[in-house]
């Protein structure tokens, strides 16, 4: 039976803005396919009485003070953009 | 055909806190662009956010305060999206552990009370800035807000009229400003709000397909906003159209909502819980303790109000729905002025001016000792009300001490009845027609007659007195 469809690849890899051939549409619906059926070992588990996994780590809590620190200097804050004016970051247009 | 409106908002908060949700950046608002970002909230790899204990507690703040339920155990969650406000490329918010659930939020409208469900608080970060160049085609991105703690207070559809929706937003925006948690600015965008509106043949239990309402910036206009979206569902459903489920904009230039985009499908945003948080266990303990910071809400206080003062619901009403004002007029009772006297300044002249100049009472001059002072001054007759007037303007545009500014100005009231006596029977003897009038019955006249007596006084003879001696001087 089928997993997961060539539309479905599709879509996530639009999701995911990334452009892929027809060809690799193909090979990533069969190795997602796999990944699907290797993963679902997991449903012979009876998890009825069990609650849903969150985080690995069994802490819980983790939080800090209300504190100012130091920013980055806006000139290394913008070192990454791939362009920039007037201090912003400037990108395409995008009107909704 | 009759039909039901549906409403339901979704208002985001920012709260107040000193640094981000997760990071230890300022949440300053006005700060040059791209001067308050770090490593964690511009979303570089390898970094940890950490959660601000102070955003918790203000979430659990307000979700008491607007009767929630809060969540014994909590957690964050990715919502993956791609937009340049957000550069991580996903925001973190929460999914199905909400921090509050199940609240109610009681309004009053033309008179009846209702209470409004609140479905869910949760908290997430806010995103960046964008701003569009219409004539050069690029957007410029400035990172400072995000990562801003927000509350997302999402109602029941409970709201049926566009007049209910806007004494929510009233409500809702006293509560958080009581309870110190947002300063709900919509100018500064520290409170926004979006609407979803359907209509429905009247009487039916299923709901029609929603619009959703964008760029409503101020509760004017979603006010407005709504009550458009209403009229034009009404009549395309009646003109046998569909409504079809779309993102609309408020155009507030012309007064009408227009498409900004159909829905298609559910939006796709691959939840899953954020592995760089560990969860949240709110206790008991810790629960009573944020309980505690709760202050007097808007509907306490109005009660107070009401009782200790004496005032009329609607004075009480009026006086308490911004914090600002509700302890402005305490303040002012504090320092001995009438508590009747001060809430009519304050909901008449001071709300006057207040909307007319567009301006918060903390952008004025004036301070609850110099009302207090201008209120006595007009209680002990040392002014007329007409003088204080003037007076007003003073203290709100320059401030300082109204006996002094009195003082002067050579503003104090005339009561001395041999020199009032003296205007009025010049006055008298310059207005023989007046006096006939007054003897055929016409008791305008005697209007006529103050007036003038003022214009001679520059307005600051005692008006009874001036009365009382006209109306002595005429019979005699």
């Amino acid at each position: 039976m089928e997993r997961i469809t060539k539309d479905q690849v599709k879509h996530v890899a639009h999701l995911a803005r990334l452009s892929i051939t027809e060809e690799e549409v193909d090979t990533f619906t069969e190795q997602l396919d796999n990944i699907i059926e290797f993963a679902e070992q997991l449903n012979e588990l009876d998890t009825e009485d069990v609650e849903p996994t969150t985080h690995v780590l069994d802490i819980h809590n983790v939080l800090r003070k209300d504190e100012q620190r130091p920013s980055l200097d806006r000139e290394d804050a913008l070192k990454n953009a791939p362009d920039q004016e007037d201090g912003q970051v400037k990108v395409p247009s995008v009107l909704e | 055909m009759k039909f039901d409106t549906v409403i339901g908002l979704e208002v985001h908060a920012e709260l107040k806190t000193d640094t981000k949700i997760f990071c230890n950046c300022s949440t300053e608002f006005g700060a040059p662009a791209n001067t308050h970002t770090c490593p964690v909230c511009l979303g570089h790899p390898g970094v940890l956010p950490v959660l601000n204990q102070r955003a918790v507690e203000y979430a659990m703040k307000a979700s008491l305060a607007l009767n929630c339920e809060i969540a014994g155990e909590t957690k964050f969650d990715r919502k993956n999206y791609f937009y340049p406000d957000s550069p991580k490329a996903y925001q973190i918010s929460q999914f199905d552990k909400p921090i509050g659930e199940n609240g109610s939020l009681e309004i009053e409208v033309d008179g009846y009370k209702k209470n409004i469900g609140i479905t869910r608080i949760h908290m997430e970060e806010d995103a960046g800035k964008l701003t569009h160049d219409e004539y050069d085609d690029h957007s410029l991105v400035d990172f400072n807000r995000v990562g801003t703690p927000l509350i997302e207070i999402v109602s029941e559809p409970d709201i049926e009229t566009p007049e209910e929706a806007y004494a929510y937003l009233e409500k809702l925006k006293a509560v958080l400003q009581y309870t110190e948690v947002s300063d709900c600015k919509m100018e500064e965008g520290s409170l926004r709000c979006d609407a979803n509106i359907s209509l429905k043949p009247a009487g039916q239990e299923e709901f029609g397909t929603k619009t959703e309402l964008k760029n409503l910036n101020s509760f004017t206009n979603v006010h407005k906003g709504l009550a458009y979206e209403e009229k034009r569902q009404e009549q395309e459903l009646l003109s046998g159209g569909d409504i079809l489920q779309e993102t609309r904009r408020w155009d507030d230039a012309k007064k009408e909502t227009t498409l900004m985009r159909v829905k298609e499908g559910s939006d796709d945003y691959r939840y899953f819980p954020e592995p760089d948080l560990v969860s949240l266990h709110i206790n008991e303990d810790w629960k009573n303790d944020i309980k505690a910071t709760i202050p007097e809400l808007p509907d306490a206080r109005r009660e107070r109000y009401m009782e200790e003062f004496d005032l009329p619901a609607y004075d009480a009403g009026v006086l308490t729905q911004s914090k600002n004002m509700a302890d402005f007029f305490q303040e002012t009772i504090n320092e001995g002025a009438d508590a009747k006297q001060s809430a009519n300044w304050l909901m008449g002249d001071v709300n006057g001016y207040l909307n007319s100049n567009d301006m918060e009472l903390a952008d004025t001059e004036l301070t609850p000792s110099s009302l207090a002072k201008l209120v006595t001054l007009i209680d002990k007759g040392t002014i007329s009300s007409k003088i204080a007037k003037t007076v007003f303007t003073d203290l709100m545009e320059q401030g300082g001490d109204p006996e002094q500014i009195v003082q002067d100005k050579g503003l104090v009231q005339i009561s001395d009845e041999g020199e009032l006596k003296q205007i009025v029977d010049k006055v008298l003897e310059n207005n023989p027609q007046s006096i006939e009038d007054y003897k055929n019955g016409k008791d305008k006249a005697i209007g006529f007659l103050v007036g003038q007596v003022m214009k001679e006084t520059k307005g600051k003879a005692n008006p009874q007195m001036v009365n009382q001696l006209i109306v002595d001087g005429m019979n005699a």
